[in-house]
This record gives structure tokens, C-alpha cells and sequence, in this order.
């Protein structure tokens, strides 16, 4: 089968090349985890990928036509505004069903005044559950607590076995051997 | 007793610019862009003294010179960020509106009308202006919502997509300015600023939806407007003023 996202010998970078280079073959259904120590460029990889810092080496090949969907540590400025769960959804087209009960029954909600847990879970939800066939995450398990990160683990799966091809950045070692089909170390490059 | 039925183009012609402002000030506000409010009514209040030194339609001065800004923005995007921009068109406009009045004897009393709003003197081009310019912003307003409020939240979302950005944020960025360069020549600088802030303000702070927001911020805007033009007309005091004053005693009282 015909890989969604081919990374070969990627090096990538912002002002210039931080990461070591990095070969990597993601095909639909597939879950992959990408762990490695902090500062090695685990989330830069995934920016590169979604066209935000620079490629310097290599090359990133991905389906024609596909939808990306990203999901960056930086979370969406929602304080301040009059804005519900149910229409974050909307804006998406990330669907409401499949949520767990302790935030599907918060929907109709502000969303600034839910805890950080809930929040974050329905900010990632809005980006994990949105039509696309490819879907970047980068350190989803961060602020959840263990019902949240079981409830991704299996709707990971559950993405996957609708098709999606997921690329995953974590340092939860846990949540990247129940969460992913194989998984990837990224090593700090030789001159750092 | 006034003779209302001379206010009666006047009134219809606020109303309505009451009602399209605290929805362009909800997505200004949403995208960190409250201070547009004063910005783009200084510059066209420069384009507008512009034009009569130079002998050329006021309207379309002020019209065309808001536009530029509206674009130039965009332009200057990657220099410089959406505040500080403002900020500079701001400046310009108020130091170009100075020198104008200054120089130009004309002039000097254009200025103060731009500023303390000539909302009295509206007619029907003005109503008809407002009427067409409110339709057009609301309707786009409309049909670009979802895509401004993805655009805040999820910046890369769109572009994931295939979907060009650019294009949205220009065209958001001129009609912006235009709108407001608009409403400026009835209702005055600090008129049309108030209704682009404080019903916006006590909306985002007031409601627990995006909807809801839009829907309170109209009405406090809509309700304001009317109250502020009754008690003008009873006590025969500028409306500008009293406009302003029963918007701040909105915000005490609603915040």
C-alpha cells in the first residue's frame, strides 16, 4: 500500500537544522509514536510536516489531496470568548458523539470555564476528530488525567480503523506502547 | 416639542449602523483587533479633510483613504503585527486630520463634525449608505464566520486543507475598514468607536456562546442607540455625548 507520509532523511529546523535526520513510511490505519528526549525536535518534525518550520535536508512526501489535521501544544486562545464546546465541534466537523460522558455533558458550555483538563480534551477532540486523513498530535496526553488519556488511546484506534494514517509526539511511555502500532526514537543531532 | 419627523432619516440611519457595528467590533474583538475602532475612523477622517483640500469628494476621500488602510495592513502583515499597525494608522490619521485643519480654514469645521459625529444632517444617501454598507457587512459577516473563528482558534487548520487564507483576511481587513470609515461620516469618530467596543465587551463577557455573543451585542448596541437619541433629542444635547456617557453607564451597570 502506498505510504500518506513519507519522511526520508528529513532534517528540519526553524532559524536553522535542529533535528537529527529522520527516516520514516506512515500508512493508513497506522498509528506510529515518535518519543525521544526533550529538545531533539520531536514537535519541530511535526511542524515541518505541516508546512510551519523549515525542511533544511531530505524530503516529506504525503498523499495527494489529503486533509491534515494538526494538534500543537500551543492551546487555542479561547479565553474571553463567548464560545460553547458544541460550536468549537461545529467549527471543525469533529463529531459530538464518541465523547466521554464526563465532557459531552459539559458541550453547551463556556468553553473558558472548564477546568484545563476538559478543556484541553475538547480543544484536541475538535483536531483528532475532524475529517482528515492524515493527523499530527503533538503531546496529547498533557494535562489529561488517566480516564482522558484511556478514552484517546481508544478512539486513536478507533480513527485508525477508519483509515486515518496518526503521528504521534509523546514522552508518555505508557500512553505511546498502548496508544501506537510502532514506535520511533528521535536522537538529538550529532553536533548538539 | 423637536419636530421628529426631521429626525426621522437621522434616526433610521444610526439604527442601523447600530446594529451592523457591535457585530463587525464581536470578530474585530475576536481577532485582537479592537483598536481598529478608533484607528480606521481616524483615517478616514483624514482621507475625508484630504479630499476637500484638495477639492475632491469628501465621501469617497474618506471611502478610499480607510480602503488603503484596510489593504495596507494586510501588506504590512509580515512587518508588522495587527496592534501595531493600528496604532501607526492611528497616529497618522489624527497628525494628517490636525495638519489639514490647521492649514485649511474650510476644513477646521469638517473636522470637528467628523469627530463629534453629524448624524442630524443624515439624508437619504446617508441612510441609503448605511443601509447597503450594513447589508454587506453583515451578510459577509455571515458567510465568513466559521472560517474567522477557525482562523483564531486553529491558525494552520485551513491551510491544512488547501484552502488560501490570504484572500479571507484582506477582504475582511477592507470591508472592516470601510465599514467603519462609513459609519464615522454620521456618527462621528467616538459614536462609531463606542459601538465597535463596550456592547461587543459586555457580550464576550456576558454569554456562553459564539451566537448568543453576537445576538446581546446587537441588541445592547441597537438599545443604547435609541436611548441615547431620544434622551439628545428631549434634553437638546449633543448626541455624540450622550451616547457615550449611556455607554459607559451600560457597561457599570451589565459588566
Amino acid at each position: 500500500m502506498k505510504p500518506v507520509l513519507q519522511l526520508e532523511a528529513l532534517v528540519a529546523g526553524w532559524q536553522q537544522a535542529a533535528t537529527a535526520a529522520l527516516d520514516l513510511s506512515l500508512a493508513a490505519g497506522e498509528i506510529v509514536g515518535l518519543t525521544g528526549p526533550n529538545g531533539v525536535g520531536k514537535s519541530t518534525v511535526l511542524a515541518a510536516i505541516a508546512g510551519r518550520a523549515r525542511v533544511f535536508s531530505g524530503r516529506i512526501v504525503h498523499a495527494p489531496a489529503i486533509r491534515i489535521s494538526l494538534q500543537t501544544q500551543e492551546v487555542p486562545p479561547v479565553v474571553g470568548l463567548p464560545l460553547s464546546g458544541r460550536e468549537l465541534l461545529a467549527l471543525t466537523g469533529a463529531a459530538t458523539t464518541g465523547l466521554p460522558s464526563w465532557l459531552a455533558e459539559r458541550l453547551d458550555q463556556r468553553l473558558d470555564r472548564l477546568s484545563g483538563g476538559q478543556r484541553h480534551y475538547l480543544a484536541l477532540w475538535a483536531v483528532l476528530d475532524a475529517p482528515a486523513e492524515l493527523i499530527l498530535l503533538d503531546e496529547p496526553t498533557n494535562n489529561l488525567d488517566a480516564a482522558g488519556v484511556r478514552h484517546l488511546t481508544t478512539h486513536l484506534h478507533e480513527r485508525a480503523a477508519a483509515g486515518s494514517a496518526i503521528l504521534v509526539v509523546s514522552h508518555d511511555t505508557a500512553f505511546v506502547q498502548a496508544a501506537c502500532d510502532r514506535c520511533l526514537t528521535l536522537e538529538a543531532p550529532a553536533d548538539a | 416639542m423637536p419636530d421628529f419627523e426631521l429626525f426621522l432619516l437621522p434616526f433610521f440611519t444610526g439604527l442601523v449602523l447600530a446594529l451592523m457595528l457591535p457585530a463587525l467590533g464581536a470578530y474585530l474583538r475576536l481577532r485582537n483587533e479592537w483598536l481598529a475602532a478608533l484607528s480606521y475612523p481616524h483615517v478616514a477622517a483624514a482621507g475625508t479633510l484630504g479630499a476637500v483640500f484638495l477639492g475632491l469628494s469628501p465621501l469617497l476621500g474618506g471611502l478610499a483613504m480607510a480602503g488603503l488602510a484596510g489593504a495596507g495592513k494586510r501588506l504590512l502583515a509580515r512587518r508588522l503585527s495587527g496592534d501595531v499597525c493600528h496604532a501607526l494608522f492611528l497616529l497618522a490619521g489624527w497628525s494628517t486630520t490636525v495638519l489639514v485643519t490647521a492649514n485649511q480654514p474650510t476644513a477646521e469645521r469638517l473636522g470637528h463634525a467628523l469627530f463629534d459625529g453629524q448624524l442630524y444632517f443624515a439624508g437619504v444617501v446617508e441612510l441609503l449608505s448605511a443601509v447597503l454598507g450594513s447589508v454587506l457587512v453583515l451578510s459577509a459577516l455571515r458567510f465568513a464566520s466559521s472560517r474567522l473563528l477557525l482562523l483564531r482558534l486553529y491558525p494552520d487548520f485551513s491551510r491544512l486543507r488547501g484552502l488560501t487564507v490570504w484572500p479571507l483576511e484582506l477582504a475582511f481587513d477592507v470591508l472592516a475598514a470601510l465599514a467603519l470609515a462609513l459609519a464615522t461620516m454620521s456618527l462621528g469618530v467616538m459614536a462609531t468607536f463606542s459601538l465597535v467596543f463596550v456592547p461587543p465587551w459586555l457580550a464576550f463577557r456576558r454569554m456562553g456562546t459564539w451566537r448568543g455573543g453576537l445576538g446581546l451585542a446587537m441588541l445592547l448596541g441597537s438599545l443604547a442607540y435609541v436611548l441615547a437619541f431620544a434622551l439628545a433629542l428631549l434634553l437638546d444635547q449633543p448626541f455624540g455625548a450622550v451616547f457615550g456617557l449611556l455607554q459607559v453607564l451600560f457597561s457599570l451597570i451589565i459588566a
